[in-house]
């Protein structure tokens, strides 16, 4: 069994593993951050599935390379700029 | 005590001298009455009645000593001495070497204690000692004007210049004195002049003058003579230095020269600057700068211990030692102490000693005085270690001896003794100066009252009081740890009292370091926590300065332990990253400090070494590194250039070698001075010896830049180069060939022009280079090298040696070499020259040449090879045995016993059991040779098994120990040939013979019986073993109570393996008997024998039930001790894995009613546990599990609910997939308010759980319990769920994808991911 200062460690090691990877969240994020994260997140997931892929190029009437594309695209600022910082933020 | 005991001693060997001559006396008269006696430790004769006849009638003709036939051999005096004593029992020299060491002063102790990093090092790495500390250097990068006291890299450089054409100077002149050319003259007088014009007193004089010339009294010296020569020829040079400030001239010493004498002061600087300056620079030493107090003393301090017989230099230090005022009182008072330590002490202990008049410095300067005074208060003035220890043991034989108190006597004596009154005419001594030469105790620490007899309460804690309980150490601030008595120079100032408002900020600073490191230094763990918790939060606030000044003379300090050494290290690591560019200025003190590390004998001191390195590297940058190394890299003295050279190397790691590389280059084509391009050349050896293959995209600039070095005129350089391509190659194998083309061919000219040391470093290049290349290549260059390899066998330098043998193993190993070229060319001369005794001495020798054997066995054959070494395992010499025992057994081990004939299988088994009977050392080496050699003969092993056998029971039922123990462990590494000869009878009684000796004493022999029992009982199995297991188990019961750890391995392994095989045997009584001492070998140390003592608890469950076991082991649970109740939950666990979960859990959840804490933790660690083992057999038990599961996860007590959470966790993990969502959904409604639990533990147990969830409930179920709490107003609340979240992420973020929640649009950002919307 370990001793408490170790555990702390494992804790830490977690969160130091989590900050390493893109999607990630801590407490002080903001909405837009987070969204942010979740539109890029689908937009990955439909485009690299080739079922999925498929039915949006359906759906948009385009081809299938168009359509990734396009996905990809929509990834640069998905949910349009962030919003000013409110002075009330901060805290 | 010691001393009585000493002299006790000697009184002995007087005794026995005398008792020796008069035997002599007595041999030589041929006194035929006394003749018989022999004095203890006297050489014995023979008796005359049986050969006096023969010696009166041919004494010529006999012998009376007969010699063993060694005296010629070269190697005896290397051999083991067990057999020289075997052959020479008359002369006990071992007896009179013990007195005869007792009688000198040596500490009995002396091997138990800790060794400081001074005491082991050798000769080289006590060079680091005599380097200085180097002052600042200006900070090239900082917009200021630079402080005059800091120099610049061009200062640097001057002084490196200076001082090496002083020493080219004082090398002429030391050769012309030699050449009897050049004569000194002194001038005595002039200088005294110069004296009296300065100061008075008459006495100091004296001293000074004796002190200034430090050759004078002692002509005949000719070192000392020497320095004041070249003193004297360096003046006129100097007159240009006196121009610059004294500070820089005196900082020239940042260079140590190779000679001790020339680093002081008095030797290399003119003089003017050791007398001249105030007397406060003048204690520093004067050739430091002003800040750095407190370091000198501790070098001057070990100078002083190295040239303490010279007269000039001791009365040099007591006088600038002594504060004047103090000099006459001392010298008068204590005649029996040299005075440098007596008045360090004397007025320290104002306290302890009762009047004051015997302090005179009693009036101590306290406050600011004090902090800012550079002499040291009087009870400051440093002591070198050895002086204190010297003074502590003296104190404390004098405290011990000190006369005994009436109430002592009182308490000694029975009742009925009275006080005497003194006869009348008797007059105590009532003058204090006699009285002080009469009483035995020189320092009267605690009567130097005069008639004043000190009550001793502590008579019994006399060394507890700090240093002989005459010096207070511990410091004021009562948090602080005391002081070690050779910590008083670094910390002195922590023992006076001060007033924190009177001292200016940087005398608060320096204080607070201090405190700080004392904390680090001797504290105990959490002081030393808060102490690098503090000094690394304000390193920025102290400033670099102040905190290297103080750290950077405690780790060049004579009397560190490594311990000490490692903490002071990783303040500097601490620091360092806190300071980044402040410590620009500072680098040079540093690298002086800690470049010794990177050749520590010590690994991890080492690897700290490269470390702070590296991260200096990084926080100084490249440029300022350069600037501050290159100086040191044309040092005169090797040993700086040595280790500035691996400093380096680690600087390239840290910053990259491409940005190394052109000033590499600008190095190792230096025209200038061979020791920079020697030094160059090394710094890429070192970068391929640190970095390995990281140097391969680098390789063909390192290559190039090293190459010119090949054909340098300097033999030194050559010979690096050759070292560092070797290295070069080393590091890149098995690529880069391409890289060494253009080497190649000087190469193989160098090994036909070179001889010695340059050919052996040449060799070596090209048996580093062979490997890399094709088989067509290598087999030319090969047989090239071969040639001279072969006539280098001979030579009869070891360097040498090892490099053939090595080079000679990389050439056999590469494809294109034939082996009958091996066997006709090279294999004759190659026995001829290394298998010899000698070889086996060196260690590195004997692997050298094991390996080496072995490859060549690789392309020869074995048969070969065994055939021509396999006599020698009857050699005399039995460190030759074992290195032909190693080597047969690897190449047997690698090409196996097929080819071996029947005539030399016969030779190896008779070697085998020569060397085998023969061995007297503790090792393996015997034992595995014996053991791989038989199992690769197997069947045919046949033959020889009786005669083995015979031997082994012969040597079970030897008297000595290892004997036995070694016969034991041979049956165990035999057991399974002689399975494989079907030698069932011969193991039968083998078993039986072992049996009988369980009674065995020694346990390290029971346990290898114990052992070997075993090898037999897993080989013919449980049914055909002898004795039958119902006999042997019962006799095992008892054995289980010993305590050796060995014993207890074996045992239980043995009983572990019947009750898995052969549990049938044996009533149920005895297992039971055998579950209650297993539970106390749950409390052994060591993780194996719990191990096998919890798998035991399995298999007996199995053969007998679970019930009765696991009665009691629920039994166990209510123990106090936290492993036990630890091991018997994991012993539950698996009984119930073994036997079912059926079995088991009615009775584990019925004892979960027991109201007591540790039961009731205990059954839940169980349960988790269990599920843990039993993975997806939970889902059968999960539905009866979860009311106790609920009810223990409401638990209030949190370590309780911490069990209960982990329990879910696993039991979530196990039922994964098998439609059991409802009970986890249910679970998990209790597990979820926990994560506002403060316990990492607990948190840690919920996040695991959480994940758990995610497998077996699906993300986003988890994620919905997530959305509640992501953003919540309290930080509090969020933090962990973000935790849980996160690991979503990172699990199943795919799965996620369609379960976000829908967000609303804002007038500025669309938030809905409107392809979802999608409908075809």
């Amino acid at each position: 069994m370990a001793l408490p200062g170790e555990r702390f460690h494992v804790l830490a090691q977690l969160e130091h593993l989590q900050s390493k990877y893109t999607g990630t969240g801590h407490a002080d994020m903001n909405r837009h951050e987070w969204v942010v994260n979740q539109h890029r997140d689908t937009r990955a997931f439909q485009m690299s599935h080739p079922g999925m892929n498929t039915y949006i190029a359906v759906v948009e009437n385009e081809s299938r390379a168009r359509t990734r594309f396009n996905l990809i695209n929509r990834m640069i600022q998905p949910c349009g700029p962030p919003p000013e910082k409110h002075p009330l933020d901060d805290a | 005590m010691s001393r009585s005991g000493e002299a006790y001693a000697q009184e002995l060997n007087r005794k026995r001298a005398a008792a020796q001559r008069a035997a002599a006396d007595e041999d030589n008269d041929e006194n035929q009455g006394n003749g018989n006696k022999v004095a203890f430790g006297a050489a014995g004769n023979f008796d005359t009645d049986v050969y006096g006849s023969v010696r009166g009638e041919s004494r010529d003709g006999y012998l009376d000593s007969i010699g063993t036939g060694e005296e010629d051999d070269v190697d005896e005096d290397s051999m083991p001495t067990v057999q020289k004593k075997a052959t020479n029992y008359s002369q006990p020299h071992k007896f009179i070497e013990e007195v005869a060491a007792a009688s000198e002063d040596t500490d009995p102790f002396a091997d138990t204690r800790t060794k400081t990093i001074a005491e082991r090092q050798s000769k080289y790495h006590e060079r680091a000692m005599r380097r200085q500390i180097s002052p600042d250097r200006a900070d090239a990068f900082v917009d200021q004007t630079p402080d005059n006291r800091n120099r610049g890299y061009a200062e640097v450089m001057r002084d490196q210049r200076y001082h090496e054409e002083k020493g080219r100077v004082e090398r002429e002149l030391a050769d012309r004195a030699k050449a009897g050319e050049l004569h000194v003259t002194r001038e005595p007088e002039k200088k005294k002049g110069r004296w009296d014009a300065t100061e008075a007193p008459e006495s100091s004089e004296n001293l000074g003058a004796a002190s200034a010339t430090p050759s004078q009294g002692s002509a005949p010296r000719k070192r000392l003579g020497f320095a004041s020569l070249s003193a004297e020829a360096a003046t006129p040079r100097a007159a240009r230095w006196d121009e610059t400030p004294a500070h820089s001239t005196g900082a020239a010493d940042a260079t140590p020269s190779v000679d001790k004498w020339s680093s002081t002061p008095a030797a290399q600087t003119p003089r003017r600057n050791r007398w001249d300056e105030t007397p406060k620079a003048d204690l520093n030493d004067g050739s430091m700068t002003p800040g750095w107090g407190m370091e000198t003393p501790a070098r001057g301090a070990s100078d002083d211990v190295k040239i303490e017989d010279t007269p000039s230099a001791s009365k040099r230090r007591s006088r600038w030692d002594l504060t004047p005022s103090q000099t006459p009182n001392v010298a008068a008072a204590t005649p029996l102490h040299a005075g440098a330590q007596t008045p360090s002490f004397t007025p320290s202990h104002p306290s302890q000693t009762p009047i004051g008049a015997m302090t005179p410095g009693g009036a101590t300067p306290i406050g600011t005085a004090a902090m800012g005074m550079k002499t040291p208060a009087p009870h400051m003035i440093p002591m070198t270690p050895e002086q204190m220890q010297i003074y502590r043991w003296e104190k404390e034989i004098d405290d011990r001896n000190r006369p005994l108190t009436d109430e002592e006597l009182e308490s000694l004596f029975p009742p009925g003794y009275k006080v005497l009154v003194p006869p009348m005419n008797y007059i105590p001594l009532r003058t204090p100066s006699r009285k002080l030469m009469a009483t035995p105790t020189p320092m009267g620490g605690a009567g130097a009252g005069g008639f004043y007899m000190p009550g001793t309460p502590d008579r019994d804690g006399v060394g507890e009081k700090g240093v002989g309980g005459l010096v207070d150490t511990q410091p004021k601030n009562a948090e602080l740890p005391p002081l070690k008595p050779d910590d008083m120079q670094y910390f002195d100032k922590l023992l006076m009292d001060v007033d924190e408002s009177s001292l200016s900020r940087e005398e608060k600073n320096e204080r607070e370091i201090m405190e700080h490191l004392l904390k680090i230094k001797n504290g105990t763990p959490p002081m030393r926590k808060s102490g690098l918790r503090k000094i690394t939060e304000n390193a920025r606030k102290y400033g670099a300065g102040p905190l290297f000044n103080q750290i950077l003379p405690l780790l060049m300090s004579p009397s560190l332990e490594d311990q000490e050494r490692h903490l002071m290290v990783k303040v500097i690591d601490r620091i360092l990253y806190k300071l980044d560019d402040l410590v620009r200025p500072y680098v040079h003190k540093i690298l002086v400090v800690i470049e010794p590390l990177l050749i520590d004998e010590d690994y991890y001191a080492r690897v700290e070494g490269r470390e702070i390195i590296s991260n200096l590297a990084k926080a100084a940058g490249l440029a300022t590194m350069i600037s501050t190394m290159r100086p040191d890299i044309d040092n005169v003295d090797e040993y700086v250039r040595n280790t500035t050279a691996r400093a380096f190397a680690v600087v390239a790691s840290a910053l990259g070698i491409p940005a190394l590389l052109p000033f590499l280059k600008a190095v190792c084509k230096s025209k200038k001075s061979w020791q920079a391009r020697h030094t160059g050349i090394k710094i890429v050896q070192q970068m391929a010896i640190l970095m390995g293959c990281a140097v391969l995209p680098h390789l063909k600039a390192l290559v190039e830049i090293v190459k010119d070095g090949l054909d340098d005129e300097q033999q030194k350089v050559r010979t690096i180069t050759a070292l560092c391509l070797a290295a070069l190659a080393e590091a890149s194998a098995p690529y880069g060939i391409e890289a060494f083309d253009s080497v190649l061919k000087p190469l193989w000219k160098g090994i036909r022009m070179h001889r010695g040391k340059g050919l052996a470093a040449f060799l070596k290049a090209i048996g580093y280079l062979i490997p890399l290349m094709d088989a067509e290549y290598a087999s030319y260059y090969t047989r090239e090298v071969m040639l001279i390899l072969i006539r280098e066998f001979a030579s009869p330098d070891e360097e040498m040696k090892k490099i053939v043998l090595k080079v000679v193993k990389q050439c056999c190993a590469t494809d294109g070499v034939e082996p009958s070229y091996i066997r006709d060319e090279v294999l004759p001369s190659f026995f001829k020259a290394f298998w010899n005794q000698r070889m086996a001495m060196d260690r590195r020798n004997y692997r050298q040449l094991v390996d080496t054997t072995v490859e060549i066995a690789q392309k020869v054959g074995c048969v070969e090879m065994i055939a021509r070494i396999v006599d020698d395992l009857k050699d005399e010499n039995e460190q030759y045995r074992k290195m032909v025992m190693e080597t047969i057994e690897n190449i047997v081990a690698l090409q196996g016993a097929t080819d071996i004939d029947a005539r030399l299988e016969e030779q190896l088994i008779d070697g085998l059991l020569y060397a085998f009977q023969e061995q007297t050392q503790e090792d393996s080496v015997m034992l595995d040779g014996f053991g791989t050699i038989c199992s690769s003969l197997g069947r045919r092993a046949k033959a020889y098994i009786p005669q083995i056998c015979g031997t082994i029971l012969w040597r079970l039922n030897n008297k000595s120990a290892k004997v036995r123990q070694q016969a034991a462990d041979l049956i165990a590494r035999i057991a399974p040939v002689m399975h494989m000869c079907e030698e069932e009878k011969m193991m039968g009684h083998m078993g039986v013979v072992l049996y009988e000796y369980l009674g065995e004493e020694y346990p390290e022999v029971l346990g290898s019986i114990l052992g070997a029992l075993k090898a037999i009982c897993n080989v013919i199995g449980m049914t055909k073993m002898t004795p039958p297991i119902k006999d042997l188990l019962p006799r095992l019961t008892p054995i289980l109570k010993n305590r050796h750890e060995k014993v207890q391995e074996n045992c239980i392994d043995l009983v572990g393996a019947i009750a898995d095989r052969g549990s049938e045997f044996v009533s149920a009584r005895e297992w039971m008997r055998i579950c209650f001492e297993l539970l106390e070998l749950l409390k052994a140390h060591k993780k194996s024998i719990r191990r096998a003592a919890i798998n035991t608890f399995g298999f007996i469950a199995k053969a007998i039930g679970p019930h009765d076991v696991l009665a009691t082991l629920l039994n166990n649970l209510k123990v106090q001790e936290r492993q036990l109740r630890v091991c018997t939950t994991v012993a539950i666990a698996i009984v119930s894995e073994t036997c079912a979960p059926f079995t088991v859990l009615p009775a584990i959840m019925n004892e979960y009613r027991v109201p007591e804490i540790n039961v009731q933790n205990g059954v839940l660690k169980a349960l988790s546990f269990m599920f843990e083992y039993i993975g997806e057999m939970a889902k059968d038990y999960i539905y009866a599990v979860v009311p106790l599961l609920i009810d223990a996860l409401m638990e209030r007590d949190q370590v309780h609910r911490q069990i209960a959470v982990d329990a879910v966790a696993h039991l979530a993990i196990g039922v994964y997939g098998f439609g059991c969502e409802d009970a986890l959904i249910h679970l998990l409604n209790y597990v979820w308010p926990n994560m506002l639990e403060n316990s990492p533990h607990l948190i840690q147990r919920w996040v695991f759980a959480c994940e758990g969830m995610r497998v077996s409930l699906g993300p986003i179920k988890v994620m919905q319990y997530c959305l509640q709490a992501l953003w919540h107003p309290a930080r509090k609340v969020r933090e962990p769920v973000w935790k849980v979240f996160n690991n979503l992420i990172l699990g199943s973020a795919d799965a996620l994808i369609a379960g976000y929640p829908r967000i609303e649009n804002t007038p500025t950002n669309q938030y809905v991911r409107y392809e979802l919307d999608y409908v075809l």
